[in-house]
């Protein structure tokens, strides 16, 4: 039987505000444990949250950017349930009315097509403490930093039909609230967090399967292999004669596959009511104004303006506006370079992006700014160097030697374009190598790239490669 | 000094007429002495109060006094009070050292005020007699058999037998009204939302406020002039200015609109408290008001109403109290849910485990709309009901209590008789309205408290109905036969 795969994502999103969505204790990652939570982060008796304005603008702009209905009056309620690393023994979240209400996305696919996502609401929610277990000797460490973080729940519908239209949205959304700089989207920290729902149907079939809730997948990779494990999953349970359970189910990342959940880590009524310490959000139409004038150019407009403006493939238009920094990286070395836009994407996308794989870095951290790359092109464009000699200059630039001219300058790496200190070279080599010279002159044409390589390599690559051939040609004709 | 108003012991230290250090010394003094008979104590705090006394003297030496520098009153138990036990009567906090003063509270430093101790109180705000305490039953001054009222309790028994000049309380459903009858003192109920919340441990969120309890209705101004404003770190305070609520207490009361609901006068009012009110509506003819007969249709779904809300919210609020952090722990917990169940279950009285009980039932699946939402529907009638009222009456009285105090041990065994005794007061709290309870006579030796219910935030005018009630009578001076000198 064919099977159709029908995948829904619930995204956490840390949002990126100095303080927490309920109290003034700051939001920093890797403080020492309890050194951020006060008193209201504590549960302690009597303390009050109150709302952070900033994770609601942050919620606004997300609503905006994908074009979603906002709600004018949000309801924060209560999800009460106990765990040591739930101070209050509720969290305080979204459930009926959530801020950000129907919205969409569109994403790629393989083949170059779009497909539209629909985005079912997302809400705003403080986030929980942590349980450590190592080190505690059979008890249970807490720590308490985290909770109160807020965090926006973006939660899409069941629209996407692969493991690989999941990572697509995925990428697209965390793409996205980047972007918008309510996120920094760093999931080895937690700050990005996806939980998949997965079912499968015959194809054909209308009714949705039973589905099973995918938690704790931190990054990309571990989203495609989980649900492609989950979906295999399914259909042998089911072809073998039995039943999908709806239940939620762990990803174990050493064994590549998930396992359920003990049904009391979920078995929970969560007894969801508004909170009474808190007053619904009430959305003006001047603020919604206010924070749509500070949308930023969104990825898919500024995609398109890239294929225009700069004459890039829709490929090489997406990879640079993949994220918000590497398009403005990207804009300000064709700016500052002054060049050739198709030379820049290749300079961009190529050794730049595999130098910062390679170290695992992000722009902001690279030494190499847009401003040097930009000052590298130019050198190329005037022939100072060659593009071949370039890589080497890139490297130095990379390993902190400094900028474009200081490393030329210093390794002595001015292409020579003297045509009389070539034509001497030249002179040279083929003097030295009578013999290749005479198979050349008697037709063996294929003989040229040897002479190539002997000059460059006379000159140590220095030599402008435009006028060896040309020079070269003229010697070995004449 | 003890029987002196504040607004009395306000001007005595002005005029040098005694120090504060004095007048603490003689209320620990009195406290030490007879509060082993009412138990209206939780902790007395020697040594921070004589502190803060003579800090008091140098403010009132150097000419910047408050009218409650060096005015020693008490806090209800509930408030929390940075570096000092809060209970709020239950076992669970009974090792609860509180990191940090409640707002409230430190509205009364910054005034100056002298911190006795922390007044004894139903658990958890959690009873309308003081029997649920952790720490013993409150006994009413008036007659040591009978209580107090609650969840006040506490602080009514201590302003009742000169054991501190005023005090605070909370209400729920009648908390500071209903044991400033019973104790023949006065309290207000501000509107909600008039006093923070930030720090007060809470029992139902929607309805918890805070309020003063005095002798007299001047002293509930002065203390309200500390207590009340807006308060950055409650969500649910109300920006709005705060009167000085002593400037309008002598306005004269003539073509005041005084509405008399029929429901507060009907079947369930013991006849000997009718009539102490039906005289001191009497009163409020002489001075000129005009009496109106109004008809609060709902009111007999009050209290059904309110024992759906205030369980359910209660039942989440009460969750922190889980023993990982702070409170009681369980000796040897063998697993989380052990630690969970034992600690909770051995922290908690009968009566708190009952409303969580109920609470959690409410809002469970299934279960919610029947009863949470159908009861939120409900809280709109009521509130509806009294906007009709005030678009005719100026004010709403009645009784505060249906009857005088009842003994002690008369009613612990009967949650639902126990819970009737609020009927007059719990509507208030579920429309956020402010109340007040006035001494309004005796059935005995047993105090009976005039209920005066105003609109939104209209605190000072129900002060100065009071007020103007106290200038003809003198119940509010009467003190208690083994507790006046």
């Amino acid at each position: 039987m064919e099977w159709e795969v029908v995948i829904g994502c619930e995204i956490h999103s840390q949002l990126a505000t100095k303080s927490k969505i309920f109290s003034g204790a700051s939001t920093a990652y890797g403080a020492e444990p309890n050194t951020q939570a006060c008193a209201v982060d504590l549960g302690l008796p009597g303390v009050l949250p109150v709302l952070n304005k900033e994770a609601v603008r942050m919620a606004v702009k997300f609503g905006l950017a994908v074009g979603a209905e906002l709600t004018k009056r949000s309801v924060f309620a209560r999800k009460n349930y106990f765990y040591p690393d739930l101070p209050k023994g509720y969290q305080i979240s979204q459930f009926e009315l959530p801020i950000v209400g129907i919205g969409h996305l569109d994403i790629e696919l393989e083949d170059g097509s779009t497909k539209r996502i629909g985005i079912t609401r997302a809400h705003l929610e403080e986030d929980a403490g942590k349980s450590l277990h190592e080190d505690f000797h059979g008890m249970t460490g807490i720590d308490l930093n985290r909770a109160g973080t807020p965090l926006l729940e973006i939660v899409s519908e069941p629209d996407l039909r692969s493991a690989k239209e999941a990572v697509a949205y995925m990428k697209k959304i965390h793409s996205l609230v980047r972007y918008l700089e309510i996120c920094d989207g760093n999931m080895q920290e937690g700050s990005f967090r996806c939980d998949a729902n997965v079912s499968v149907r015959p194809m054909g079939q209308k009714e949705l399967g039973t589905r099973a809730e995918v938690k704790n997948l931190n990054s990309f990779r571990f989203v495609e292999r989980a649900i492609d494990y989950e979906v295999e999953r399914q259909i042998d349970v089911i072809e073998s004669g039995g039943k999908v359970v709806q239940e939620t189910r762990l990803y174990d990342s050493d064994k590549g596959e998930t396992r359920a959940m003990r049904s009391k880590e979920e078995a929970n009524d969560y007894r969801y009511f508004p909170d009474p310490d808190l007053l619904p959000v009430e959305l003006e139409d001047d603020f919604i104004e206010m924070v749509r004038s500070t949308l930023p150019e969104l990825p898919d407009a500024k995609k398109e303006r890239f294929t225009e403006q700069y004459s890039l493939s829709t490929y090489d238009a997406s990879v640079l506006t993949a994220s918000r920094e590497m398009g403005d990286f990207y804009e300000t070395v064709v700016t500052a370079s002054g060049g050739d836009a198709k030379v820049a994407a290749n300079w961009v996308m190529g050794d730049f992006s595999a130098s910062l794989n390679k170290d695992n870095k992000e722009i902001s951290e690279s030494v190499v700014t847009a401003e040097m790359l930009a000052g590298m092109l130019k050198r190329i464009a005037d022939n100072t160097i060659s593009g071949k000699i370039a890589k080497e200059v890139f490297e130095a630039m990379w390993n902190g030697e400094g900028d474009a001219d200081t490393v030329i300058d210093k390794k002595g790496l001015k292409q020579i374009t003297d045509s009389g200190a070539i034509e001497a070279i030249i002179d040279d080599v083929i003097n030295n190598n009578p013999k290749q010279a005479e198979q050349y002159r008697g037709g063996k044409e294929q003989l040229f790239g040897f002479f190539v390589g002997q000059v460059m390599k006379a000159t140590q690559g220095k030599a402008n490669p435009g006028q060896v051939n040309e020079l070269l040609k003229k010697k070995l004709n004449s | 000094m003890h029987n002196k108003t504040i607004a009395e012991l306000s001007a005595g230290l002005k005029n040098g007429d005694f120090s504060s250090e004095e007048l603490t010394r003689s209320f620990l003094a009195r406290i030490e002495k007879l509060d082993p008979q009412v138990n209206s104590y939780i902790s007395v705090t020697t040594d921070e109060a004589l502190s803060q006394a003579r800090e008091a003297d140098k403010r009132i030496a150097a000419g910047n006094a408050s009218a409650l520098t060096g005015v020693p009153i008490a806090q209800k138990d509930i408030f929390c009070t940075n570096g000092v036990k809060t209970s709020s009567g239950s076992k669970m906090l009974d090792k609860f050292i509180a990191p940090y003063d409640a707002t409230v509270v430190s509205k009364f430093n910054q005034a100056g005020a002298v911190m006795l101790g922390k007044t004894n109180m139903d658990e958890f705000a959690m009873g309308s007699s003081n029997e649920t305490s952790f720490y013993g039953p409150v006994k009413n001054p008036w007659d040591l058999t009978a209580v107090p009222g609650g969840s006040s309790g506490g602080s009514a028994a201590a302003v009742a037998a000169r054991l501190a000049p005023g005090a605070t309380g909370t209400d729920t459903g009648g908390s500071i009204r209903q044991p400033a009858a019973l104790c023949g003192i006065t309290g207000i109920k501000p509107t909600y939302g008039r006093v923070s919340r930030y720090g007060m441990i809470a029992f139902a969120s929607s309805l918890d406020q805070a309020g003063p309890m005095e002798r007299t209705s001047e002293d509930c101004a002065l203390m309200l002039n500390a207590m009340a404003g807006f308060d950055e770190r409650d969500s649910t305070s109300v920006e709005k200015d705060v009167p000085d609520y002593t400037a309008s207490l002598n306005d004269d009361l003539k073509g005041l609109k005084i509405g008399l609901p029929r429901e507060y006068f009907g079947e369930g009012l013991d006849s000997e408290v009718a009539k102490v009110i039906e005289a001191s509506i009497e009163e409020y003819k002489k001075q000129g008001a005009e009496i109106v007969e109004i008809s609060l249709p709902n009111t007999g779904l009050a209290v059904p109403t309110y024992y759906v809300v205030a369980p359910a919210e209660c039942s989440s609020n009460l969750s922190r109290m889980d023993g990982v952090r702070f409170g009681h722990r369980c000796d040897n917990p063998a697993d989380l849910e052990d630690l969970y169940k034992r600690s909770r279950g051995e922290g908690f009285g009968a009566e708190v485990k009952r409303r969580i009980m109920i609470g959690a039932y409410a809002l469970s699946a299934g279960y919610y709309d029947a009863y949470y939402l159908k009861a939120q529907k409900l809280r709109q009638l009521i509130s509806d009901d009294f906007k009709k009222a005030f678009e005719q009456v100026d004010v709403i009285m009645g009784p505060t209590s249906p009857t005088t105090a009842f003994n002690l041990g008369e009613k612990s065994d009967d949650p639902v008789t126990m819970y009737l005794s609020d009927i007059y007061t719990i509507a208030v709290n579920l429309a956020g309205l402010p109340g007040m309870s006035v001494p309004a006579g005796f059935v005995g030796q047993r105090p009976v408290g005039l209920q005066i219910i105003g609109n939104y935030f209209e605190e000072a005018r129900l002060l100065n109905v009071a007020h103007k009630f106290q200038q003809a009578s003198d119940w509010h001076q009467r003190a208690p036969e083994n507790f006046s000198d």
